[in-house]
């Protein structure tokens, strides 16, 4: 009798299996990791610019003796500005491409979109360095600037235009690449002029995807540190001042400062863009006609005409580094060698440091994927516990909106405290395996998060219903179905270590020298050449990932992925079951 | 087809590249029971593969970890873990920073074999001393002859000269707050010129100063290369550069050079102290004084040195009566001075 009264309360509320236990666990887990290295540290930031140089508490003392310093100020003014010139170009461009890319007959667009994607492979310090030679004092077409210096807030629009170009136009060709056609036809029949039709229906179905290319390439220009650093000259930028404060002058408390007036701006556009995604419905609905591009000759032409021009610049740009890599002295000597590339003879590191970047893209490439994969499966997965997933959910977007300088300062106030139990972990790989992975956690997770929709919830509930533990269903179902999209983290992942500079700027130890941060050392010491060379080590190694990755998911997608093909199917259903 | 059969495979393989994971993972740390010391230096990123080659040669059993930086950065990192040092030998700085560590208490004394050997210029005077030096280096200005004849800059032989208007926007210098030369660059010209003369100086130089670097090498690489034609810098890199081709004339001014012994000494918190001590013994050897004079033509030991091509050969008697302490007690005032009065004009990273 007992027992039934005890079966018939707990059936009220559906029962926490065990599956569900652990799963809950695993959400726990999951909560405490992402708090500790992501929003720990940011608390240490914050407390820390509120001290003196000897921990005392001191109000607002730092932030009054910022304001009263012209210099500093002047900053915030300049990187906003850097911000701004930067998101209306690279967009208004970006656009363009992308328009070409969807919306026209042009050929050889596979071929396009390829090399625009070709900046992501390198670090935001190769493009300023080319834009030294090509238009520094000894420039090789430094008559094209017609006497204006690179040196300063053109040398850095121009860089992070490079840099940030690829982000925005894989947005824009997403916004662009869904169209209904009706509203072109209706546009035609009510005899709208074409510049009409694209100010009424074009700009009004793809907004969301212009603001977030917006917003992404506001932020970015904002918060990167290489091309400032390198091309800046005397204008100040924000992410450089913390460097300097920090680095140069060990003014711990200042850069905390600088830090956080840097989040300001960044929070706010990640507040505005998470707003207006929240807005976003679906343009396309069932009864939606996919709109094909006609064939225009001219049009097609002169899309054909721009979107060369802009490959060529931005293999143009890529291909100066190349090859000032291998000049014996610039520009006196230009015979080819191979000098730059003996990197044991120069700071930064070395070869060893070429090493430790590649071992920290493999570790955070395997981590990472793991950890983020797991984390999303959580979330989407799990049953009950729903505050809980929306809080991972949230801390799980944060750190889009928190720059890699301000990351990086955080760690090292958080993880540098002899009070704080992972002190261990200071100057080792593990520290920049785990910044590396908190700095780009969103986009894997967000990545993550649309593979695992795909899969229908009654997998699980069918597994549930039939005693499978949720583990089998993992391994069985979830995880190869979901395992392309793991190598496109990872792949992300490995890139994204191999490239960035800002967050791991503070962090390396003598053990754990990176190549990206070579490339800066190297620089910084007017060593530009062997700098250009380091620079082209990551992105050929990036380049050869990357396409190992392409065979890897080919050869994948015809093992894993049959199910997604009708005739497999239908194949399948129509032959016997298997004995 | 069998889909159990290939997650099962992939699974397997996924297994086996985790367990390598794992193992390359643990594998890695600490493979030796060799001492490990921990060097913080500004000597040149050059030098340091053949000194350790040396070393190695004497001492197979001792490690050395090299880190390397600006003198102003290495000083302030060392300040900074004055709480908790790092490092085991503050190792080929200026005798001017070891001095202000060694205001801190951060320094031990000690007296390597040899020293008596030593010119006296080039090791601290008390007894034992807290720091000892090997060798020194001077500034220079490195003046890019192509670019000069470009440009109709004449070739400058006295600081005074540097003022003059035609060489505006045309000069480079490091800046004092990170770079060594730039200090003791500066340092020179308040000792030589009486500190109110000085600073009027540096205020014309200002005017015509393109940018202020982050290091000591930079103006005389960017003199070099022809990007800014005047840098002030020091012998050893415009040596090296003429060496690889560069266009370069080295001008020790007339008034005198500043100067700085390449000096180091033991950190009080070093916990291989036996290694660190048979690393300074090694310093001021024969074998050791060999390697350094590949690189400079000033040493400690002045009956071992060999003069070094491309160096300018009036170095010796253009060094100026150099006040360690003097410097060592000021540098805190002097450098907030400047930082004042031009920092503006640095490049990012001051």
């Amino acid at each position: 009798m007992a027992d039934i009264a005890v079966a018939r309360a707990t059936s009220l509320r559906p029962a926490l299996s065990r599956d569900d236990l652990v799963r809950g666990g695993g959400l726990v887990v999951m909560g405490v990791f992402l708090f500790v290295v992501v929003l720990l540290p940011l608390y240490a930031l914050l407390s820390k610019s509120f001290e003196d140089a000897d921990g005392k508490f001191i109000g607002f003392a730092n932030y009054i003796e910022y304001f009263g310093t012209p210099a500093l100020v002047s900053s915030a003014g300049h990187t906003i500005f850097i911000g701004v010139v930067t998101m209306v170009i690279v967009v208004t461009l970006a656009f363009i491409y992308a328009y070409a890319l969807t919306r026209s007959c042009m050929p050889f667009k596979g071929l396009f979109r390829g090399i625009a994607l070709i900046p992501i492979l390198a670090p935001s310090l190769l493009p300023a360095i080319s834009l030294v030679y090509l238009f520094g004092n000894q420039g090789m077409i430094k008559e094209l600037l017609f006497g204006y210096k690179i040196y300063g807030p053109i040398g850095i629009v121009i860089a992070l235009a490079f840099w940030i170009f690829p982000h925005t136009v894989m947005l824009l060709t997403t916004a662009l690449a869904t169209a209904d056609a009706r509203l072109y036809e209706a546009a035609i029949a009510l005899r709208a002029s074409k510049l009409r039709t694209f100010f009424t229906v074009t700009l009004p179905a793809t907004k969301y995807g212009v603001m977030s290319a917006c917003f992404v390439a506001f932020t970015y220009g904002i918060t990167d540190f290489g091309a400032p650093k390198v091309i800046g000259g005397w204008y100040n930028v924000l992410s450089v001042d913390i460097y300097k404060q920090v680095v140069g002058q060990w003014n711990f408390q200042m850069g905390a400062v600088v830090s956080v007036i840097l989040l300001f701006p960044v929070v706010i556009t990640f507040i505005v863009d998470r707003l207006v995604q929240r807005r976003q419905v679906a343009q396309i609905t069932a009864r939606s006609v996919p709109l094909e591009p006609k064939p225009n000759r001219r049009f097609d032409l002169i899309m054909l005409i721009y979107c060369s021009v802009i490959a060529f610049i931005l293999l143009g740009i890529l291909a100066v580094s190349a090859y000032a890599s291998f000049i014996k002295f610039w520009p006196y000597n230009l015979s080819l060698s191979l000098d730059n590339y003996q990197f044991q003879y120069m700071d930064g590191g070395g070869w060893d440091a070429y090493g430790n970047s590649i071992l920290l893209g493999v570790l955070t490439a395997f981590f990472g994927s793991l950890i983020i994969f797991g984390g999303a499966y959580l979330v989407e997965k799990s049953r009950h516990y729903g505050k809980y997933r929306g809080t991972l959910q949230f801390l799980a977007i944060l750190p889009l909106a928190v720059p890699g300088m301000v990351l990086g300062l955080a760690y090292i106030f958080f993880f540098n405290d002899p009070a704080n139990p992972l002190n261990f972990l200071y100057q080792t790989l593990g520290i920049l395996v785990i910044c590396t992975i908190a700095h780009y956690y969103t986009v894997p997770h967000l990545t993550a998060l649309t593979a695992l929709k795909q899969l229908d919830a009654e997998f699980e509930d069918v597994s549930a219903s039939l005693k499978v533990p949720f583990y089998k269903t993992f391994s069985r179902v979830t995880f190869p179905v979901c395992l392309p999209a793991i190598l496109d983290i990872g792949i992300y992942l490995f890139i994204n270590a191999m490239t960035t500079v800002s967050a791991v700027v503070f962090l390396w130890g003598p053990a754990t020298k990176l190549a990206s941060v070579a490339v800066l050392n190297m620089d910084d010491q007017g060593d530009i050449a062997p700098a250009a060379a380091m620079a082209m080590m990551i992105v050929y190694t990036s380049a050869t990932v990357r396409i190992l990755h392409i065979v890897l998911t080919r050869g994948l997608q015809r093992r894993t992925q049959a199910w997604r093909r009708r005739e497999v199917i239908a194949e399948t259903v129509g032959q016997p079951a298997p004995t | 087809m069998n889909t159990s059969c290939i997650s099962l495979r992939i699974h397997k393989a996924l297994a086996v590249v985790v367990a390598a994971f794992l193992v390359t993972v643990f594998s890695i740390p600490p493979a030796a029971a060799d001492t490990t010391l921990t060097v913080y230096t500004a000597l040149e990123a050059e030098e340091l593969r053949p000194l350790q080659d040396a070393f190695q040669k004497e001492h197979p059993d001792i490690k050395i970890n090299w880190v390397r930086d600006s003198t102003g950065i290495i000083t302030a990192k060392v300040l900074a873990e004055k709480a908790n040092p790092k490092a085991d030998l503050f190792y080929g700085t200026s005798a001017t920073s070891l001095l202000v560590a060694d205001s801190l208490g951060l320094l031990t004394p000690y007296a390597p074999k040899g020293l008596d050997k030593l010119d006296p210029r080039f090791r601290d005077p008390r007894n034992p001393p807290h720091w000892v030096g090997v060798d020194a280096y001077a500034a220079v200005i490195c003046y890019n002859t192509i670019e000069a004849k470009k440009f109709n800059l004449p070739q400058p032989t006295t600081w005074k000269d540097l003022t003059k208007p035609v060489y505006k926007g045309y000069l480079v210098m490091p800046n004092p707050n990170s770079s060594g030369t730039g200090f003791l660059t500066v340092s020179a010209w308040l000792q030589m010129m009486g500190e109110k003369a000085a600073w009027k100086y540096m205020n014309q130089l200002h005017q015509n100063m393109a940018v202020y670097t982050h290091s000591g090498s930079k103006p005389c690489r960017l003199a070099a290369a022809g990007e800014h034609p005047i840098g002030i810098s020091f012998a050893f890199r415009g040596a090296k550069l003429k060496q690889k081709g560069a266009p370069l004339a080295l001008i020790t001014p007339e008034e005198g050079v500043g100067w700085e012994v390449e000096a180091s000494g033991i950190m009080k918190a070093s916990k291989n102290k036996e290694a660190a001590m048979k690393f300074m013994d090694w310093s001021i050897t024969p074998a050791a004084m060999k390697v350094f004079n590949d690189y400079l033509p000033i040493l400690a030991r002045p009956d071992l040195a060999k003069p070094v091509k491309h160096f300018p050969e009036d170095t010796q008697e253009k060094m100026i009566k150099n006040d360690f302490a003097w410097a060592a007690e000021n540098r805190k005032r002097i450098l907030g001075e400047w930082q004042k009065r031009y920092d503006v004009k640095s490049e990012p990273k001051s």
